[in-house]
């Protein structure tokens, strides 16, 4: 299919980006292009111009910033998977990283591009939820940071105002003692996960001290497993974590769609997840 | 060392994977018009209104019409087999005039200077539509209260044969299994979509499109629009991949066409893979209730099968042929008293089913095969014995089977030797049994489809039985250019497949000529005029072989002047290394100087023509019969439903190979390719018609990262029916591959009480069947 018509433009600096979607209500922004450019495609959506911010500077590249690592919204998902600063203080986001879709897309796709379009089953929603990181929007009124729990609003919807850009996300260090895994439940490499579970355990003497279960494609956001997490306070591997995790799916509400009902994606959420805290806390 | 047999690297790549090539989207001559079709989003309704006016302003836009505005001149598109004497053959405008039957059928187009303005205009087009019911299932379109489809109702034909006495076969039979199989439809997602160009220089007309038909399109294209076959010229140029699906009259070509006509200017078309999800015909598509009596011993005493095969909303080219391309085959390699076979094709409104890859022959080779695993497990015998114990014997060739179908050659026996060797199969028995005993969450699953297909279509005589409108010989015409440089002009139209290549090693041995001098010229109506193109394993055991006898003649009409030239008689001449020697003397002259005396004609012996070239045409005598064992392995994860190949093993009898990279090739894609069917792929429409499938995004096909290494070998037992002694093998791994996973997955899930999964087999089918057995 072919887009309908609409105007773009590349502004050197984010203050001109800020003036480019002033000019006009049905601007939108491009990032990588990976979700916008198939709705355009499939005239599904008709933007009257679109503003390119994929290479603006300020946007660009993942930082140490002491307790946090501060991953630039426009930084690729490629540039992200291979990230020392990301790898060694937010292994998990480079491990669910480098499961998105295939390469070329992985290269022209961005961090903060997949997490604005807030897709429940986008891989890094789930991620950043349950790593508890911050969003950080600038206007040209100036920059205000959302927690990851309140930036997800409903689906393909996030917290940005119109106005706003989303120029990075902290992520906090979780320091010592914690193990991630990323379970991603796919029926081919480049599919959408049908599931997929982001797990962040601490676990001291054969136990789980702490756990954080992000989940993705379970609703029309993606979610938090609050009883799951709870439940595995204090739980021991075997009987006990299985059982912790069979609370996976409590509180979710999965689409039906082509590739699962909603009956058994809350199957494999307590499945996979499972799978996950046993694989993050360093089972055997 | 001959050229039959290497593993030459194909000549087409460089060009071909550098992307410096000609695919019709990248011809662009001056003026050229882009089309946009605008495509009915209602499966069934009944088009009161269109008005184009609005379109016709807008900026670029150089035309707009309705089917009404064409109805005077589209014509109808060709069905070519008409199975059956009372067939219902609808009437099939390229562009609905008053009813549309499926959704993505054309409604009207614009003409625009560029593709985007052609897009944009069309959303300016009004259509009212008053909507019909839709009929989307085989079943419920046959039931009498069923809305209709056509006037006529929605069977399109109902055919039956029946060989030896099926009613004795089954009475009385100690073993009865009757299943019911599902071959969901299929899109062909080849990597080119369609494309076509038409040009007019005001008299004739040249249509450059991305078909695997060039010669079969001019032909139709000329008695559908009534434009004069002479003044069409048809030309492939690079075509990506076909798969069936390119083996069509497609209503864009005649309308194509039809435009340039009314607008004198090139006009072009390029399908967007959304627009080719929903319009490029659809493959498979059959409900198949196969019946199997055997003796107590496992012995197969009869056969039946009742198909119902989706025809969607029109007859295209072959589509009502396609179902009955399986009625030999579901006998496979297997000896029994009686056969019966009978096929109703079913109209629906959805888009036209035609050939897709094996077209017939996989769903045939799928139902026999799933269903001998089902009678292994009733005999709680191990599969592949009860293939051993039903199969024709290596000494038992040439062997006509009940059927009909006369056998040349094949070794069952050798082949699956090899096969489970490769695969050693009797460790991976002894792990599954093991991991069954554990009750292991991940279960090992072994599958097994010992195949045979027919192809090489075809005897134009057996296609006149079949009923089908043209013959199945092929052309090909060899030139030696004054140089000693050879020119292969061949029928076949490769769109992928290599035939540059192969017909190169082909005529290197005939000719005895560097495989470098030759090249091949293929796909032009104007210069390779007479072709049956390619498609059903056909182009090297006909085309090949018209190539090989229009060496010979050359070499024959070279002797004689080899002859005058070395004063003798040509049968003191000897041919080899592509010069003739005078017979006990050192007296030579190569071909290649011969073809220069050739054309300066200096010194020609009377009644030789001025002129080094020979054409042929071949007509072989029988289908060609490939055979193989696939054997797969595979892991379900019990608790997810998630299949995972762990090994395949591919024993392939092609007969003998030209070309062992590109048999290598073509087993490696048709393996993915069956897979895809076993477990990823299937166009699903809802229950109002629409289809859901309609990006790659929902119809998920297979990539490298999805499929385990191939393991692959062969066995070689030459064809006795054709001098190459070649079988074909475009289609076997497809035709292979389906029921060796399916059975592999079946076969993991047997303890469960699983007796069968629909395909593809999803972890979400795998894991309800599980769920289903369990409580």
């Amino acid at each position: 299919m072919i887009p309908a018509q609409f105007d773009y433009v590349r502004p050197d600096s984010l203050d001109q980006a800020f003036r480019e979607l002033a000019s006009d209500e049905d601007t939108k922004v491009l990032a990588g292009g990976q979700s916008l450019l198939p709705l355009l495609r499939l005239r599904l959506a008709y933007p009257s111009k679109l503003v390119d911010v994929a290479r603006l500077p300020e946007l660009a590249g993942a930082h140490d910033r002491g307790d946090h690592v501060f991953v630039g919204a426009m930084t690729t998902h490629d540039e992200v998977m291979r990230s020392p600063v990301v790898r060694e203080g937010c292994p998990l986001v480079a491990l669910a990283t480098a499961t998105v879709a295939d390469p070329a897309v992985r290269h022209r796709g961005t961090f903060g591009g997949s997490l604005a379009h807030a897709d429940p089953a986008g891989d890094l929603p789930a991620v950043v939820l349950a790593l508890d990181g911050v969003f950080v929007a600038r206007s040209a009124g100036g920059e205000r940071e959302i927690p990851a729990a309140r930036f997800f609003v409903d689906y393909l919807e996030s917290a940005l105002l119109p106005g706003e850009i989303l120029t990075g996300v902290k992520i906090p260090k979780l320091g010592d003692g914690w193990g991630f895994h990323y379970e991603k439940f796919h029926r081919t490499a480049q599919a959408w996960p049908i599931v997929g579970v982001a797990v962040a355990v601490r676990r001291t003497n054969g136990a789980i001290q702490e756990a954080r279960i992000g989940l993705a494609n379970m609703a029309p956001t993606p979610l938090r497993a609050r009883a799951a997490e709870s439940a595995l306070q204090g739980a021991e591997l075997g009987d006990q974590v299985r059982q912790a995790c069979g609370e996976a799916a409590e509180g979710t509400a999965p689409p039906a769609d082509l590739h699962a009902q909603p009956d058994y994606r809350r199957h494999l959420a307590r499945v996979l997840t499972h799978r996950a805290v046993r694989t993050a806390a360093g089972a055997p | 060392m001959t050229e039959v047999g290497r593993a030459r690297r194909r000549k087409e790549d460089a060009r071909l994977l550098t992307g410096r090539t000609q695919w019709t989207d990248n011809l662009r001559p001056p003026g050229t018009l882009h089309v946009a079709f605008l495509r009915s989003p209602m499966a069934h309704a009944r088009i009161t209104r269109v008005d184009v006016s609005g379109a016709r302003g807008m900026t670029g836009v150089v035309a707009a019409f309705c089917g009404q505005d064409l109805a005077a001149e589209q014509g109808s598109l060709p069905c070519a087999w008409p199975v059956t004497e009372d067939i219902v053959i609808p009437d099939h405008p390229p562009m609905a005039v008053s009813e549309v039957r499926y959704v993505g059928e054309a409604v009207a187009c614009v003409v625009a200077t560029d593709r985007y303005l052609a897009a944009d205009a069309l959303e300016a087009i009004e259509v009212d539509y008053e909507p019909l019911p839709a009929v989307v299932g085989l079943e419920e379109a046959l039931a009498p209260d069923s809305p209709k489809v056509h006037e006529s109702g929605n069977q399109a034909y109902t055919m039956k044969v029946t060989s030896g006495d099926v009613d004795a076969a089954f009475r009385d039979a100690p073993i009865v299994i009757e299943r019911t199989y599902h071959q969901q439809r299929l899109i062909p997602a080849a990597m080119e979509p369609r494309a076509v160009l038409a040009s007019t220089d005001g008299d004739s007309y040249t249509v450059w499109t991305a078909t695997q038909i060039p010669h079969v399109l001019r032909v139709m294209l000329a008695l559908t629009t009534g434009i004069p076959e002479h003044k069409i010229r048809v030309i492939a140029p690079d075509v990506g991949g076909g798969f069936g699906s390119k083996l069509q009259v497609t209503a864009e070509e005649v309308l194509c066409l039809l435009l340039t006509r009314r607008l004198g200017r090139p006009v072009k078309w390029n399908e967007s893979r959304s627009e080719g999800n929903l319009t490029v015909h659809h493959g498979r598509g059959q409900v198949q209730r196969v019946k199997l009596a055997a003796d107590a011993d496992g012995r197969i005493r009869g056969l039946r099968v009742e198909l119902l095969a989706d025809m969607g909303a029109y007859l295209m080219l072959l589509t009502p042929g396609v179902p009955l391309l399986g009625a030999s085959m579901f006998n496979a390699i297997y000896k029994m008293d009686a056969y019966e076979f009978g096929c109703t094709g079913v109209f629906t409104t959805k888009m036209p089913t035609d050939a897709y890859r094996g077209a017939g022959r996989p769903e045939a080779t799928f139902g026999i095969e799933r269903i001998m695993d089902e009678l292994a497990a009733e005999l709680k015998a191990d599969p592949l014995e009860v293939r051993r114990r039903n199969w024709i014997r290596h000494e038992e060739f040439p062997y006509t089977t009940i059927s009909g179908l006369t056998y040349d050659s094949g070794n069952y026996e050798a082949a699956t030797d090899k096969a489970m060797a490769l695969f050693g199969y009797d460790k991976l028995r002894a792990e599954q049994a093991d991991r069954r005993d554990r009750g292991d969450p991940v279960q090992l699953g072994i599958g097994v489809s010992t195949y045979t297909e027919m192809c090489g279509l075809a005897p134009s005589r057996l296609l006149k039985e079949a009923r089908y409108a043209a013959g199945g010989w092929e052309h090909g015409a060899v030139r030696m250019l004054p140089t000693g440089k050879v020119e292969v002009i061949t029928g076949t139209s490769p769109h992928g497949q290599g035939h540059v290549t192969a017909w190169s090693q082909i005529a290197a041995d005939a000719l005895g000529v560097p495989f470098d001098d030759i090249t091949v010229i293929h796909g032009d109506t104007a210069i390779a005029h007479k072709g049956m193109d390619t498609y059903g394993s056909r182009s090297l055991v006909i085309g090949g072989v018209a190539v090989l006898q229009a060496c010979e003649k050359v070499r024959e009409k070279a002797r004689k002047l080899a002859a005058h030239v070395l004063e003798c008689a040509p049968d003191d001449l000897e041919f080899a290394g592509g010069a003739f020697t005078v017979r006990g003397t050192d007296a030579r002259a190569t071909i290649q100087e011969l073809a220069f005396a050739a054309f300066t004609a200096h010194d020609l012996p009377d009644g030789v023509e001025a002129r080094l070239d020979s054409e042929a045409t071949y007509d072989p005598d029988n289908y060609s019969f490939p055979h193989g064992t696939h054997l797969c392995a595979v892991e379900v994860d019990t608790e997810t439903g998630l299949t995972r190949i762990r090994s395949y093993v591919a024993v392939d009898d092609v007969g003998k190979v030209v070309n062992p990279l590109i048999v290598e090739g073509q087993v490696h894609g048709g393996i993915a390719q069956g897979i895809g069917q076993a477990l990823f792929e299937e166009a699903v429409y809802d229950a109002d018609g629409n289809l859901l499938t309609s990006t790659l995004a929902d119809y998920l096909l297979p990539s490298a990262a999805d499929l385990p290494d191939f393991v692959t070998d062969r066995t070689e037992t030459p064809a006795t029916g054709n001098p190459l002694g070649a079988k074909g093998v475009g289609e076997a791994g497809c035709i292979a591959s389906t029921p060796a996973v399916v059975n592999a997955v079946v076969d993991a899930l047997r303890p469960y009480g699983v007796h069968d999964v629909a395909m593809p087999c999803t972890p979400e089918r795998v894991w309800r069947a599980l769920e289903g057995a369990r409580s």
